[in-house]
């Protein structure tokens, strides 16, 4: 384990990419095989099964530190995460061993096997056996979630670094449904075949933000545009007479969206489709209809009926089991529509048509009624690029509207978790009604660290009540409140909620009574859900 | 009560006189020069001979008496006396006696030798007015041989990679503990102005501090290879200090034990060492004591308190206007 923190703390210490990378690198050459391989597991959002709860690990922890448990969970918001938290309470440790990172691991995973009893002095005696930052990595492998800085990308590159491979190879065999309980560091980077897995998705490509105007794109008639959707990205996959449904974030989402085993009745073996998911009626319905759906591992009848999911196709990468993504946008997308020629209307599979322009300004003002089309603006995409993996600059854009506002009083404030602990970074805003302020949503992002700072100052010395960790502040602050969609949701005392919510402006030059009100935002729904 | 709590600040009625009071009084007791402790506007001041050059320095022509630690006072019908508090050089737990009840005001404090400031003394008194700033079981320090160690090595690295070691920490006490501490070998060192300034001062007590290189507006930020930065925390990232060229960034502070601050401050390093007690410091202090009243001030006093009342102590939470070390530094904090 001492490697691993070293490695860790290499990465910790620094904000620089190169860094980060060589310290991967040497990581992934010189670290067992089985050590490898979970690393990349690790910082590529896999985890090993829980073994414990963290309620116990918290019982546990207080009593080896001898201080009452309470203590530990007023400790907690300070610190900002539960594993450090532990790691910073324990005394110091007493025999100290040097074992490798998947000897901890299996030491968690033998402990499923174990009587309840069992379970804490082998936990005590791991703790005994680890140094400091050890044993804030081996309490990570039990709370989960190791956010340190290292993106999939970045994963990627270290590896084709350390194995002198090539880049995109390395990121499509990281893709897809592996653990290393279930494969092993040869199996996985080293066989000869990666298809060999039915069920792995390609890399997903993923557009930038269009910052700049149009025209700097060049001749619009390189260029192709279609409505931007808000649903979830994912990806289709038809091998070997079964389909899988991926998202982005490289979660199999097969069983949540039954519909699209139809897809199966349609399209040939050997496909793989890019595209959007979205709850589908007579065209795309809002976002909030999907989101019924979402986080629903099984899908009740009536839900099937009342917000069905179809997939928006844009983009095909693979037909009759051969890999399109180094053709042309133009040559893949036409390929694309013959597949989808004669699909029945109630078939889950829909190709949207490309918004047709001639001039960068007609497509603006086509883009400006985005809105009405239940679209948040327009994807462009260069006709001649290839189908690249992760976010490049270049080829995709999404040009999006800008987004809604409205100006709202915060009434509530939450503390931050990670490098927010101790600061007041999540929000609670409320429109007026009448004499009343009403809240409508929450927000945490938008505002600098330094007026984060501020705000937080002044939400210590302005706390009118405490709930737990949420305060009650004195209603002063005026903020302007961006987001991307409003929609009617009985869920909420205001009635609504939002798309995207986030602090797009403190306004210091807005008083109280200038913030909007209730039926300002009713006005909005009434505009645009 | 020998000491009250009143809106200006702590009051000893016995004395007429309050201890490092934060609004405008007749007559002040001062624990230590850091600015939440020492404000201007008071009609006389009293500290220790060694916190008197910096209170000078930092408050100008003020009318100040001064004593010597452990020296007796009588002020009215109280019995006052000072002691160190080994927070900063010169600086004291204030301990005052009405009719044989004794009440210690600790100020700022930590129990370990950090080899410039005189060494904390455990004062034994019936009530005793503690900070907290640290006041967490998850704050403890390992041993200042071992930070200034990693200091030393990280900057020798930075040294032989050729770039520039930038350290932020306060300008009073912090910064002059380091210098006293870190190996002068391995470098220049240069100081920011605001270190400068009370290096100069504690030279002139005959505190020992290595030699350093004030930074000016002429000087030439390429002339010391392997230099090593001394400056107050909001001056790192500023402009100031982008002129060094290629740098690795560290702080020193309590708060970097938390890796959430650290990646806040977005420096490369952070260096865990206060001139605050930690958690055992605290309990340790407050045992060896013996008193059995305990006023907690400035940190996360509702827990620490709570905490000191399941453990036998009858504890309260005394609302103050002090600071403590500052979680997030703005440029007008620095002298905390």
């Amino acid at each position: 384990m001492k490697e691993f923190a070293a490695l860790f703390t290499r990465i910790d210490q620094t904000t620089k990419t190169s860094i980060k990378i060589n310290a991967l690198s040497d990581y992934l050459q010189f670290a067992p095989k089985e050590d490898r391989l979970w690393c990349i597991a690790l910082f590529t959002g896999r985890r090993p099964r829980r073994a414990v709860t963290t309620t116990q690990l918290r019982e546990w922890a207080a009593e080896a530190a001898g201080i009452p448990l309470w203590l530990l969970e007023e400790s907690y918001p300070v610190v900002g995460d539960l594993a450090e938290t532990i790691a910073l309470i324990l005394p110091p440790n007493g025999q100290y061993t040097n074992h490798g990172l998947s000897h901890w691991i299996n030491e968690l995973r033998d402990l499923h096997d174990v009587e309840n009893e069992a379970r804490m002095p082998r936990i005590l005696a791991a703790w005994d056996q680890l140094a400091p930052t050890e044993r804030f990595l081996f309490n990570k492998l039990i709370t989960g979630g190791f956010r340190i800085g290292i993106s999939q990308k970045l994963m990627t590159r270290a590896l084709a670094r350390a194995l002198d491979r090539d880049e995109a190879e390395m990121a499509h065999r990281l893709m897809g449904n592996w653990s290393p309980e279930t494969t092993t560091w040869d199996a996985l980077i080293e066989a000869e075949d990666p298809a060999t897995d039915l069920s792995r998705p390609y890399p997903f490509y993923l557009a930038y933000q269009l910052d700049d105007a149009p025209e700097t794109l060049g001749d619009p008639s390189d260029w192709s545009a279609e409505w931007k959707w808000d649903g979830i990205r994912g990806q289709v996959i038809l091998r070997g007479g079964e389909h899988f449904v991926w998202s982005r974030g490289e979660e199999l989402m097969t069983d949540r969206f039954p519909e699209l085993a139809r897809l199966r009745d349609f399209l040939p073996d050997g496909t793989v489709l890019d595209g959007e998911i979205l709850a589908w009626r007579d065209g795309p319905l809002p976002f909030n209809a999907l989101q019924k759906r979402i986080g629903r591992k099984t899908v009740p009848k009536k839900l099937l009926t009342e917000a069905p999911v179809a997939m928006a196709a844009y983009d095909l990468l693979e037909t009759g089991g051969v890999d399109l993504r180094a053709q042309p946008y133009a040559t893949r997308r036409a390929q694309l529509e013959t597949l989808c020629r004669d699909l029945p209307a109630d078939a889950p599979l829909h190709l949207p048509p490309h918004v047709t322009f001639d001039t960068w300004d007609a497509l603006a003002q086509t883009r400006a009624t985005a809105r009405n089309h239940s679209s948040e603006g327009v994807m462009l995409k260069r006709r001649a690029s290839p189908y690249l993996a992760g976010r490049k600059k270049g080829d995709w854009w999404k040009w999006k509207l800008d987004p809604l506002t409205v100006d709202a009083v915060m009434i509530y404030a939450q503390s931050g978790h990670g490098r927010r602990a101790n600061l007041f970074t999540d929000f609670t805003f409320a429109v007026r009604d009448g004499n009343e302020l009403v809240p409508f949503t929450k927000a945490y992002s938008g505002l600098t660290d330094a007026e984060f700072r501020e705000i937080s100052a002044w939400v210590r010395k302005n706390t009118l009540q405490r709930f737990g960790p949420v305060r009650q502040v004195t209603p002063h602050h005026v903020f302007e409140i961006a987001f991307e969609g409003i929609f009617e949701s009985p869920r909420h005392k205001s009635g609504l909620a939002l798309r995207f919510p986030r602090m797009s402006r403190w306004r210091r030059d807005k008083p109280l009574d200038e913030a909007n009100t209730l039926d300002d935002l009713r006005a909005l729904l009434k505009a645009y859900d | 009560m020998v000491l009250s709590f009143t809106e200006r600040g702590i009051y000893c009625p016995a004395g007429d006189f309050y201890v490092d009071p934060w609004k405008p009084v007749p007559r002040a007791l001062i624990t230590h020069g850091h600015a939440d402790h020492a404000r201007p506007g008071h009609g006389a001041y009293l500290c220790t001979h060694g916190a008197a050059p910096v209170m000078r320095h930092r408050l100008g022509d003020i009318r100040l008496d001064t004593i010597a630690y452990a020296e007796t006072r009588q002020i009215g019908s109280a019995r006052v006396s000072f002691h160190p508090a080994g927070h900063v050089p010169g600086s004291a737990q204030i301990r005052i006696e009405v009719g044989g009840e004794v009440w210690v005001v600790s100020g700022d404090y930590k129990t370990t030798p950090d080899g410039l400031s005189e060494a904390f003394e455990p004062v034994r008194c019936h009530s005793f007015i503690s900070e907290c700033t640290f006041g967490l079981p998850v704050f403890t320090w390992e041993p200042q041989d071992i930070v200034i160690n990693q200091i030393n090595q990280w900057w020798a690295a930075n040294a032989s990679a050729g770039i520039t070691t930038m350290l932020g920490a306060y300008s009073l006490g912090k910064a002059q503990r380091l210098l006293a501490a870190i190996d002068p070998s391995i470098g220049p060192i240069l100081t920011h102005g605001a270190v400068e300034a009370t290096n100069a001062v504690l030279r002139g007590q005959g505190y020992a501090l290595p030699e350093t290189v004030p930074v000016m507006p002429d000087t030439d930020h390429k002339a010391y290879p392997g230099a090593l930065v001394l400056a107050p925390p909001s001056a790192l990232g500023s402009a100031w200090a982008r002129k060094f060229g290629p740098q690795s960034t560290g702080f020193a502070s309590g708060w970097m034990r938390l890796r959430g601050v650290r990646r806040r401050r977005a420096g490369d390093r952070g260096f865990v060492i206060s001139d605050h007690a930690d958690w055992p410091g605290l309990l340790d202090a407050i045992r060896t004591t013996e008193a059995e009243n305990i006023y907690v001030t400035h940190g996360y006093t509702d827990i620490f308190a709570r905490y000191l009342r399941e453990t036998g102590y009858n504890a309260q939470i005394v609302a103050t206007d002090y600071t403590g070390e500052v979680l997030d530094p703005a440029p007008d904090e620095d002298g905390a």
